[in-house]
Order: C-alpha cells, then sequence, then structure tokens
C-alpha cells in the first residue's frame, strides 16, 4: 500500500460573513495516495472547489473556520497551520490549476518568464533555463507560445501554461479544479491526457475535481461523489458508476446521461439543490430522494463499506437498520 | 409549399479586428427552420452559432444575406411592424441571471412580457408560472430573480419566453448554467412546451447529447460556416464531415458507459 | 440589492457619516423652525475666547461663533445638494445617451466632459462669479457644471456594461422601444454607483463654496463657513477659535461626505465585500 499525500477526515469548515454562518464543509472524508489519480464531483455549491481550497491553505482564516476534523499533508497534521507554513507546502507537496487561466498568469509578462519565476524558487540559477525548457516540453508547448503573453494564447494553451508553473516544483499532488471547463471539448480531451501523462510520467497523484462526471470517470481510479458539503459516496470509479450505491450518486449518474424513461422523458432529480444556510442535522439529499426514511432526516449515518472487503464506501441510511448493515450472507446489499 | 418559419440565407457577419483587418463570425450561413421542426446548431465555443442565434433573433444586423420571418424580411420592416414580428421568435439564455432584471419581481418580468399581446394580467402570469413548474404560481409573483434558485431562474425565464405565445424558440445553451441534476428538469419542461405548443426550437448547444435527445436536425458549425447537417439520428450515427466525426469522438459522455462495462464484469 | 442594509451598517465610518450628515440636518431644520437668537447680533463682548456663555467664543464684532457654524450648515448643505443633484441630473442624462447609443454621440459627449475636466475648477468658478456677480446660485451652477463629467463617465460606463447583459435583449425581444429600454430596464441598474459618486460631489461643493466666500467671492450677508474663516484669519494669532472652529466643521462635513460615498459605494456595488 503506497502512502496518502493527502487525508481529511470528517472535516467541517464554516464561513463567517457579514455576521452570518454558512457551513460550507459538512464532513469531508477523502485520502489520495501516491501516484493516485482521485475524482471528486459535485455540482456547484457542493463545496468541492472549497475542499481544494483548504487543501491548500487558500481559505482566508478570517471568515473561514475549520470546526472538527483534520487535515494531513504527508502524514503531518496540518489542519492548523499558520499562513506563513502553508506557504511552504504549496507548490511542494501540493500545486494547483484552476478552471480560469488567465486571472492566474500575469497579462504583462510572458509566459516563459512566469514558468522561470516559479522554477527559480527551486532551482540555481544556472539551471533555471534547461529546467524551463524541460517544462515547456513536458506539456507541449511550442517556443513561439513560450514567448507569447497570456492573450495571445487560447484557452488550452493557457492551461498547459499553467500546468508547466504548476509542475515546476515538482508536485507530489496536484489538485486540478474545474481544469477543462472554460475548454471546448477538443482541447478538453488533449489536456486530460496531458493530465494523464503527467501524472504517469512523474510518479504525481492527482486530485481531478470536476462536475462533469464523464471527464472524472475517464481520468480516475477512484472517485468521492460530494453532496452539500459532505462526501456521500466513495469508491473505485467502475464501482460508484457502475452501480452507485447513494440515491443521489445514482440520480446524477442518469441526469448526466441524459438517460430517458419510458415516457421519453429525461431522467432527472427532483427539486432544488440545497441552500446551504438552511440545512438540518440530517441528510441534506433527503427532501429530493425517493428513498427518503425516518432517520433521514434525524441525522447522517457513518460511512458504510458495500461489502465485506470492499473500499466501497456509501453514507445513506438505505444500507443501515437501527445501526446494523443490511448484508445479505454473500456480502452483497440487499437493496431495500 | 409554404415559407419556412425561419429562413436564414447567406448570412454573413463580420467583425472588425483591428483598423483593416475583418473576421468572419459567421460566412454565408443558410438554414431554414420549420413550423414545430427542432434544429440542434452545435459547435465548439467560437464557431459563430451564438451570433447565428442573435441574427436570428434580429438582435444583430447581417453584413450580408438575409433573415426571412414567415416570408417577410426582418431587413424590409422598419418600427413597430419589425418589433411586432420580433416577438414571434423568443430568447432562452444560457445564464439565466444575467437574463433577468435584477430589479424587477417575477410579476414585473411576466407582465411586461404578458403586454405583448395585451394579455397582462394576474391570472395569466400565475398561469404561465404554473405552466413552467413553479407551483402554486402565485407564491413566485413577488420574488426577486436573487430570491430564485438556479433552476427556478431559469423557469421564470422560459416563462417570460411563452408569454408573448412565440412560434420559435431560440434557445442558447440554456443548460450549461444549470447543474447536472437541474438539467433534466429544464430539458423535460422544453419537450413538454414542444409538444404541447408545437414550438420550434433553434437549440444551441455544444453538448451532442443534449442534441442527440432533443432534436429532429443536427447543423454543425465550425469557425462561422455550417459543415455538416441532417436528421439527427443520421449526423450521430454516420457523421460525413471531418470535424463532426472529432466533434463526436471528444464527447465525454461514452465514457460512463465504458465503466458501467467494467462494473458488470 | 435587499442586501444593502447589512452590508452598509457593516462599514463603521460610513455609519458615523451617516450619523454626522443626519445631525447637520437636524440642526438645521430646526434653525428654520425656531431661529433663535440672530446670528447677526452684534454686541460688546468682542473676541472673547471659548467660554462657559459661548462655547466657541466671539469674533470682532462680538457674534457669537457657535450659532455662527450652526447657522452656516444651512448655506453648507444646500450649495452641496444642489450642486450634487444638478451635476448628477445633467451626468446621468449625458452618460446614459453616449453609452447606450455610443458612436458620434458617445465621442461628443465624452470630448465635451474631458473640456470641463481639464479646467482648473476654482479658477472657473471664480471667474463665474467675478463676472455675473456673487450669490449662491452662480455657485451652485458652477460647481454643477464642473461636476457633471465625472458622473457622466462613471453612468456611460455601467450603461456600456449593463447593455450587453441577456435581459436587455430579452427585453428587447418583446419588441420594447430602444428609448424605454433605457430608460427603463437600464439606467435604474446603473444609478447605484452614480448616486455614490454623487455623494462625493456633495464634499467637493461643500469645499469650493468655502473656497469662494474664504476670498470673499459671496455676498456679505449670507453666514456661511468660509466667509467665517475669511474674517477670522486675520486674527489667526491672537484668536485662533475664529479659524479652528469653522475650519474644522468645513474639514469634518467634506470628510463625512466622502466616506458616506465611499459606504454607498461599496455597499451598492454587489461585487464588494460579502459576496464569494
Amino acid at each position: 500500500m503506497s502512502s496518502t499525500i493527502l487525508e481529511m477526515s470528517d472535516l467541517t469548515l464554516s464561513y463567517t460573513t457579514l455576521g452570518r454562518k454558512l457551513r460550507a464543509l459538512r464532513g469531508v472524508s477523502l485520502s489520495v495516495g501516491e501516484g493516485e489519480a482521485v475524482g471528486l464531483v459535485g455540482e456547484s455549491g457542493s463545496g468541492k472547489s472549497t475542499v481544494a481550497r483548504v487543501a491548500l491553505g487558500l481559505t482566508p482564516a478570517s471568515v473561514a473556520q475549520i470546526e472538527t476534523g483534520c487535515i494531513r499533508i504527508d502524514g503531518r497534521d496540518v489542519t492548523h497551520l499558520s499562513e506563513d507554513a502553508w506557504a511552504t507546502l504549496r507548490g511542494h507537496p501540493i500545486a494547483i490549476v484552476f478552471q480560469d487561466p488567465l486571472s492566474f498568469l500575469n497579462p504583462v509578462m510572458r509566459v516563459s518568464r512566469q514558468i522561470a519565476e516559479s522554477v527559480k524558487q527551486h532551482t540555481p540559477e544556472l539551471a533555471v533555463a534547461p529546467r524551463v525548457r524541460e517544462l515547456l516540453e513536458r506539456v507541449k508547448l511550442s517556443a513561439s507560445c513560450a514567448a507569447s503573453y497570456p492573450h495571445e494564447l487560447s484557452g488550452g494553451m493557457r492551461q498547459r501554461v499553467l500546468l508547466a508553473i504548476a509542475i515546476a516544483c515538482r508536485p507530489k499532488l496536484l489538485i486540478a479544479d474545474e481544469p477543462t471547463t472554460a475548454l471546448d471539448v477538443t482541447t478538453q480531451a488533449e489536456i486530460l491526457a496531458l493530465l494523464e501523462e503527467l501524472r504517469v510520467g512523474l510518479n504525481m497523484a492527482l486530485l481531478l475535481i470536476s462536475h462533469d462526471l464523464g471527464l472524472v470517470a475517464s481520468a480516475c481510479e477512484r472517485i468521492y461523489v460530494m453532496y452539500a458539503g459532505r462526501t456521500v459516496e466513495w469508491g473505485p470509479t467502475a464501482k460508484v458508476f457502475g452501480a452507485p450505491a447513494h440515491p443521489y450518486s445514482e440520480g446524477l449518474l442518469h441526469a448526466a446521461q441524459t438517460d430517458r424513461d419510458r415516457d421519453g422523458r429525461f431522467v432527472t432529480i427532483a427539486g432544488d439543490p440545497p441552500d446551504l444556510a438552511h440545512i438540518g442535522v440530517g441528510c441534506a439529499f433527503a427532501p429530493r430522494c425517493s428513498y427518503a426514511m425516518a432517520p433521514c432526516t434525524e441525522g447522517m449515518p457513518e460511512p458504510i463499506a458495500l461489502a465485506q472487503s470492499s473500499n466501497h464506501m456509501v453514507r445513506c441510511w438505505r444500507y443501515c437498520q437501527g445501526g446494523s448493515l443490511l448484508l445479505s450472507a454473500n456480502g452483497r446489499v440487499d437493496r431495500p | 409549399m409554404t415559407a419556412p418559419l425561419l429562413d436564414i440565407r447567406g448570412v454573413s457577419k463580420l467583425y472588425r479586428r483591428s483598423r483593416s483587418e475583418f473576421v468572419h463570425a459567421v460566412r454565408s450561413v443558410s438554414l431554414a427552420i420549420d413550423a414545430g421542426q427542432t434544429i440542434a446548431l452545435v459547435g465548439e465555443s467560437g464557431c459563430g452559432k451564438s451570433t447565428l442565434g442573435r441574427i436570428a433573433l434580429g438582435l444583430l444586423t447581417p453584413d450580408h444575406g438575409s433573415v426571412l420571418v414567415e416570408g417577410r424580411s426582418l431587413r424590409a420592416l422598419y418600427g413597430s411592424e419589425l418589433r411586432r414580428l420580433r416577438t414571434t421568435m423568443q430568447p432562452i439564455f444560457q445564464d439565466a441571471s444575467a437574463a433577468l432584471n435584477p430589479r424587477r419581481s417575477a410579476r414585473e418580468h411576466l407582465l411586461q412580457a404578458l403586454a405583448v399581446r395585451s394579455a397582462a394580467t394576474e391570472p395569466a402570469a400565475i398561469a404561465l408560472l404554473e405552466s413552467v413548474g413553479l407551483r402554486p404560481g402565485a407564491d413566485y409573483l413577488e420574488r426577486f430573480p436573487h430570491e430564485l434558485s438556479g433552476g427556478q431562474r431559469q423557469r421564470l425565464t422560459i416563462a417570460r419566453a411563452l408569454a408573448p405565445q412565440p412560434r420559435l424558440i431560440v434557445a442558447d445553451e440554456p443548460l450549461s448554467g444549470a447543474d447536472v441534476s437541474i438539467r433534466g428538469q429544464i430539458l423535460n419542461l422544453l419537450l413538454e412546451i414542444k409538444r404541447a405548443h408545437r414550438i420550434a426550437y433553434l437549440f444551441i448547444t455544444h453538448d451532442i447529447s443534449v442534441a442527440r435527445a432533443f432534436s429532429d436536425r443536427v447543423a454543425v458549425m465550425r469557425q462561422g460556416e455550417i459543415v455538416e447537417t441532417g436528421p439527427t439520428e443520421r449526423v450521430l450515427a454516420k457523421p460525413e464531415h471531418v470535424y463532426t466525426r472529432r466533434l463526436l469522438a471528444a464527447t465525454a459522455g461514452f465514457h460512463l458507459d465504458r465503466s458501467k462495462e467494467l462494473a458488470a464484469r | 440589492m435587499r442586501r444593502f442594509w447589512p452590508r452598509f451598517t457593516s462599514q463603521r465610518a460610513g455609519l458615523a457619516a451617516a450619523a454626522y450628515v443626519l445631525v447637520l440636518t437636524l440642526v438645521m431644520l430646526g434653525l428654520q423652525v425656531m431661529p433663535g437668537s440672530d446670528p447677526h447680533t452684534i454686541t460688546s463682548e468682542v473676541m472673547l475666547p471659548p467660554s462657559a456663555a459661548h462655547p466657541l467664543g466671539t469674533d470682532e464684532l462680538g457674534r457669537d461663533v457657535l450659532l455662527g457654524i450652526l447657522h452656516g450648515i444651512r448655506v453648507s448643505l444646500t450649495v452641496g445638494f444642489a450642486a450634487a443633484l444638478g451635476a448628477t441630473l445633467i451626468g446621468v442624462l449625458v452618460g446614459a445617451l453616449a453609452g447606450f447609443y455610443g458612436g458620434i454621440l458617445d465621442l461628443l459627449c465624452m470630448r465635451v466632459s474631458e473640456l470641463f475636466q481639464v479646467v482648473p475648477s476654482f479658477i472657473l468658478a471664480a471667474v463665474i462669479v467675478a463676472l455675473s456677480g456673487p450669490g449662491l446660485p452662480q455657485v451652485v451652477a458652477v460647481i454643477a457644471l464642473l461636476g457633471w463629467p465625472q458622473v457622466a463617465r462613471l453612468m456611460r460606463a455601467e450603461v456600456m456594461r449593463i447593455k450587453h447583459l441577456e435581459f436587455v435583449d430579452a427585453v428587447r425581444c418583446l419588441g420594447t422601444r430602444e428609448t424605454r429600454i433605457l430608460m427603463g430596464e437600464i439606467v435604474p441598474n446603473a444609478l447605484a454607483p452614480v448616486l455614490a459618486a454623487g455623494t462625493l460631489i456633495v464634499g467637493h461643493a461643500i469645499l469650493l463654496e468655502a473656497g469662494l466666500s474664504f476670498f470673499g467671492l459671496s455676498s456679505a450677508d449670507i453666514i456661511s463657513w468660509g466667509r467665517m474663516l475669511n474674517s477670522g484669519q486675520r486674527f489667526l494669532f491672537n484668536a485662533w477659535w475664529l479659524s479652528v472652529f469653522p475650519g474644522s466643521a468645513i474639514f469634518l462635513t467634506v470628510l463625512a461626505f466622502n466616506l458616506l460615498g465611499d459606504a454607498l459605494g461599496s455597499a451598492l456595488n454587489p461585487r464588494s465585500a460579502g459576496m464569494k
């Protein structure tokens, strides 16, 4: 078993703005091992971007408080790290790329110089130029692109520049927050292929955060599904997408495939996404859930392994009864 | 044979990039939509599909070519006649929060749209709200856009588009602003409307799976030109143009099927 | 827009400024209703330093400084508000037309506004007052004339941003006339930041009026802070209270309107604090 680079256990985090408290994360458990490709799927407001930010200590301490749970990076507890201490962790061992590269690039500096700036932090002066060339090669950017300004490049090119900057510090984990959402489908496929190549070539773990199930399914070995600030289901991609256990994952999967029922209507999840300001103690999905039972509004069950030896986990009362699992003799789950 | 509902003939639109340099956003495009028909206009961002949508709505005047609505050219009309003809076509936009005036309530939005056919009454507004699934309608009348969820906002823009009883709806990426779990709801609503009112759609989307599910015909657009057009089934099953094939191959949807196969093993 | 109040009240400086302006307004209205003793009354108690009887002292003609300052509020606020209103009206109109219609009209409006912006305001004001004689209406007109370009530029930028939003196109597709689109849809949405800028003009106007009065370019029978400062500066070394108190009144009031303008600006701007 490889070592774990990033681990969050039952993390809760709330934002306080103008005297109002909003709990963005309500119980996130997540781990990314060495060289592993992990996906984090959720809709807008599910807290998936907050996960990315908190993993790099980018949630401003003035408005965001971690209430319970902990974050570990390389086995070290970083839950309550100071701003200065966080700065030493960014870039290495953890780097990040965002959805919109343009806002992270300096508009009046040639991109090659911006890559060099990042390289300089970890490399002696003489080795900078060859290292920049190597990085450009890794992300497949031509020399003419490197000599351009950010606005002269296409969205895909810019994302490559950002990737070059991110891998400059040889991170052990790259967090990609909606890296292809702003891109066209054909470019999207290229960036995805590049991410995979970098991951394998550099033995770097990848945490891919996206609302696009197809994207995550094709790039990740394991996935986490988030709803209203909680990880509700996780496991190997094939298992989670092949036999989704949480009603939300199930609905999401059908919706994403634009499946249609017998009347030709599109399969969908009824109701509206949750308003984070008004969620009770129970399962946030209960109001939209067709399987909702009495305990659903009263609390959230602990993660349950779906088969005895499996790493496919779910947090749903359907698989509990008075605290015990609804497992039949052969270890498979009985669907109530 | 009667004239098509919307007939776009050899339309071009140029954008000035610099003093002497012009770029074709749309280059001699022809497209006809019959009453009740749904055409999906598919392409990647920057291919000119939104520009074409705006030309169809009469919001942009093409540099060449003509747009005929029910056989009448938009260009030949002026003033009140042009404004009236425009109401036969209504838009649904991608970003429902930008498509609603933040200072107007749902009631004001709908009354404004109902006034087009002199039917600006509260019961009519309530009926519209309920027809797009905002029930009970009276509860939503006084809400402002920011008091609605994303899905509800998109429903309100759909209600507004229906108010003037249009014959064509130009929907420009109406789903890409919505969450995956809401997409199906909006698609179902648009489908219901199509069946109930026999409204034609020009459905602009980058998402092939949506085009597949929704449209009768597909037009694939690339760099300002329509490269392939035909019945949806045929184009998606046997694409003729290289670009259509590439676009289909890049669509991520099929990966899900693959993971299903994996799980079945 | 609904969240204006919590955003505004979260800014302490702005809240304090608003309270200060409110107090000034109340005092001014109070003096209109019950004028009390005449601030022009000349007594024999000349040049007295602050004391219990005259908290801010008396001037060279034995007039009470406190009374003068309180009565001076009227001139400052009237000039400030009237000028800001005038500047905002002109600015909104010009900015809206230039931003919405663009082209030649835009070019023309913006060049004209630049013309007004490069003229040194105090000198223009002094020239106009010198030509047409002293008086509050002249001062108001001058300040309005000089203040509108910044309002117009802000309004133009807002209108240009909003006219490309999709709700404008949606309304256009309902067959609405262009003038109604501008007035009914775009202008109301563009006003918020413009009103904040208008508040800043109040401060400028008060300062300019004080400056003109200081140089004796206002009529002698009106009590204003600038005028008090003008007559007091001769005695700066033997009667400091004649300069310090009117000067502080001007300073505080101008500061208050600037703070108020800033607070309004950030409270009305949906992209500022409090948003994700």
